[in-house]
């Protein structure tokens, strides 16, 4: 049956609404921990992004390939990662997705098609072609999505990936996920022209969706995976959105001086995508106490997790130096 | 031994439906190493690609974490730095940081070294970069047969391997081995056996070194010389092993002086074999140069027989260790 990707039906809704929340209430949560000094690294949050992540991978599968962003704790749970798993991890604890060996910037769940958040601005971009090229060669419908950041499309990379992958139609979904900052430094310093004008020449269909709107991103990303599964090649897609907190949270430690002003940041909040999307519910009739009940369920849910991930036990230095290589660890 | 490589291609891929061949030039093939296989093979396990080393190394990683076996072929080791991030961020690091969710077999393969006034751009020889990166194997065949048996060990690893084929000198003779011939890795193999000194040679350097041996030899300086094969690992076990023979090494290495593997394998001597050595252990590399294009300055840099014969002589006269 071909979808209709006009508009989410209430419970995809009421599914993708849900996942935004457990991405909210893990961020809130992990963020005072590194206020709290509980963590060891700094965290680069995903909060006021959540739309972008959850409204495109709503459409993917266990079979279907990600890669992320070092801001990547949202595509990982969107693609369905197990919160306490994650959580876990960025605690440093054996317990962790990685067993404490990745941390915050890596969390990577191969057996759910999560290839990792990645630390490298852009490094995600040849490896979900390659993860495409394999899907392309497997020949089962399976999709490889790489989101990235609007400072990672000024890699050289970005280019290659779409050169590449028009040529062998390969199906990969390249999401730029457009918050309009590359750490300090504001898009219109760092980007000439429109990210999304940068298809077109290498024969790549374009598709822009608000992302704070998890509505118009499911509408807009069914679309533009429709065409990457038809096996016409990739496409691009333009999330705009943005992070209502730091670059990392560790910056109120380091930066001299704000680089954005209140209003900037005010004028994005009122945008949020949790509002958004609770009053998307509420339009479509879902009642007011339902909508309080799944945030109860959801903060309650990550609360547990958090109290049981704090107390899991550290990792074994002894596994260190077999981890390298697969040979040392069998 | 780029017929042996060839060989190596045909019976791997022919073994493992999962391999994938990819990279510039592998239709045509300017080595030869992977002529004849796009025609066997097909379109989808054997193809060019444009000249984008960045996002190649990065799509190795994508297909190998997806389950395949890619095979990248770069032509020269040069290009390897023009891919040299995912080599290093991801190819080397994944695995760990994953905490050994992800396996990575994939085989990257170039020429490398100088001789042929190729000059800077196309001479380099990079193996002591990644040497120090951790987590990619390192392969040095100097022979045809080992070319094969090593090749055949780097596709059939679940991990990294950069497999660097000796490319001015690389079509270096030699008897392969009939039937499915493997070379494990981290096993140095004697190339010769001798008494007065311990010569490691890595790669293109053991023919140097044979050379070399051959002069002493008729000066009555019997040099075992030792082909290490791997890098990473490396056989420190059977550097020593020789050393304990010998009591005198000598390390013959084409990669520049400078945090060489000649380092690494001097500083394994140091610290492991300090109590055998009879005199310091030499160096035999290129200066800390870029190689020069004119024949004349690059034979200036470049080591040979004489070279190592004279190191060898000046160590054997050196008597304040004795």
């Amino acid at each position: 049956m071909r979808n209709d990707y006009h508009n989410p039906d209430p419970e995809k809704l009421v599914a993708m609404f849900e996942r935004m929340l457990v991405i909210r209430e893990t961020e809130e949560y992990l963020g005072a921990q590194f206020r709290a000094g509980e963590l060891p690294a700094g965290v680069h949050l995903y909060i006021g992004q959540e739309a972008s992540g959850v409204g495109i991978c709503a459409h993917l599968g266990d079979e279907d390939w990600i890669t992320s962003t070092h801001r990547g704790h949202g595509h990982f749970l969107a693609k369905g990662g197990d919160p306490y798993a994650m959580i876990a991890e960025i605690h440093a604890k054996s317990d962790g997705i990685c067993g404490g060996f990745g941390g915050t910037m890596h969390v990577a769940d191969v057996s759910r098609g999560i290839l990792g958040a990645n630390g490298i601005v852009g490094g995600g971009l040849g490896i979900a072609t390659g993860a495409a090229f394999a899907a392309k060669l497997e020949g089962n419908g399976k999709v490889a999505v790489c989101f990235f950041g609007d400072g990672a499309a000024n890699q050289g990379t970005f280019m290659e990936a779409m050169n590449v992958a028009s040529l062998w139609k390969l199906p990969l979904l390249l999401v730029c996920e457009h918050n309009g900052w590359s750490e300090f430094t504001r898009s219109e310093v760092a980007t000439s022209g429109r990210i999304i004008d940068r298809a077109s020449p290498f024969n790549i269909p374009g598709f822009e969706a608000d992302g704070n709107d998890v509505a118009d991103v499911w509408r807009v990303s069914g679309r533009a995976l429709e065409s990457v599964r038809s096996g016409e090649g990739p496409a691009l897609l333009v999330t705009y959105t943005y992070r209502t907190r730091g670059h990392v949270e560790a910056e109120v430690n380091f930066l001299s001086q704000p680089y954005r002003s209140e209003e900037e940041v005010a004028s994005w909040v009122a945008k949020d995508p949790i509002e958004r999307g609770a009053a998307l519910l509420a339009q479509g009739g879902i009642a007011e106490e339902e909508i309080s009940a799944i945030r109860a369920r959801v903060k309650a849910s990550i609360a547990e997790m958090a109290k049981r991930a704090g107390s899991a036990a550290d990792p074994d230095p002894a596994r260190v130096r077999s981890m390298m290589f697969s040979a040392a660890e069998a | 031994m780029i017929q042996a490589i060839n060989d190596a291609m045909f019976e791997e891929m022919e073994r493992d439906p999962r391999i994938v061949l990819f990279g510039e030039d592998v239709e045509i093939s300017m080595f030869g190493d992977t002529k004849g296989l796009r025609e066997r093979f097909g379109p989808d396990r054997v193809r060019d690609t444009p000249i984008c080393e960045a996002l190649l190394t990065g799509m190795a990683v994508g297909m190998a974490a997806a389950g395949w076996r890619p095979v990248l072929h770069m032509m020269f080791a040069n290009f390897m730095y023009t891919g040299f991030d995912a080599i290093a961020n991801q190819m080397a690091k994944l695995r760990l940081m994953t905490g050994g969710q992800m396996k990575l077999p994939i085989t990257i393969m170039a020429g490398f070294g100088g001789g042929r006034s190729t000059a800077a751009q196309h001479s380099d020889c990079p193996y002591p970069l990644f040497m120090n990166l951790g987590g990619v194997h390192v392969a040095v065949p100097s022979n045809a047969g080992d070319a094969k048996g090593l090749f055949k060990s780097a596709v059939r690893s679940d991990d990294p391997v950069i497999f660097l084929e000796p490319g001015g000198r690389g079509g270096e003779m030699g008897e392969v081995p009939d039937g499915d011939h493997l070379v494990p890795f981290g096993r140095a193999s004697v190339r010769r056996s001798g008494i007065d000194v311990t010569i490691v040679a890595i790669s293109a350097m053991v023919k140097l070194a044979e050379q070399a041996a051959k002069q002493l030899a008729q000066d009555g300086i019997e040099a075992e010389i030792l082909d290490p094969r791997t890098l990473v690992p490396l056989d420190e076990d059977g550097i020593l092993a020789s050393l304990s023979r010998t009591g005198r090494l000598v390390v013959v290495d084409e990669a520049r002086d400078r945090c060489s593997a000649a380092s690494q394998i001097a500083a394994v001597a140091a610290d492991r074999g300090f109590a055998m050595l009879k005199g310091p252990v030499r160096r035999v590399t290129v200066p800390d140069v870029c190689m020069p294009y004119a024949p004349v300055l690059e034979r200036s840099v470049y080591p040979n027989a004489e070279r190592i014969a004279d190191v060898v002589r000046e160590l054997l006269n050196c008597r304040d260790y004795q």
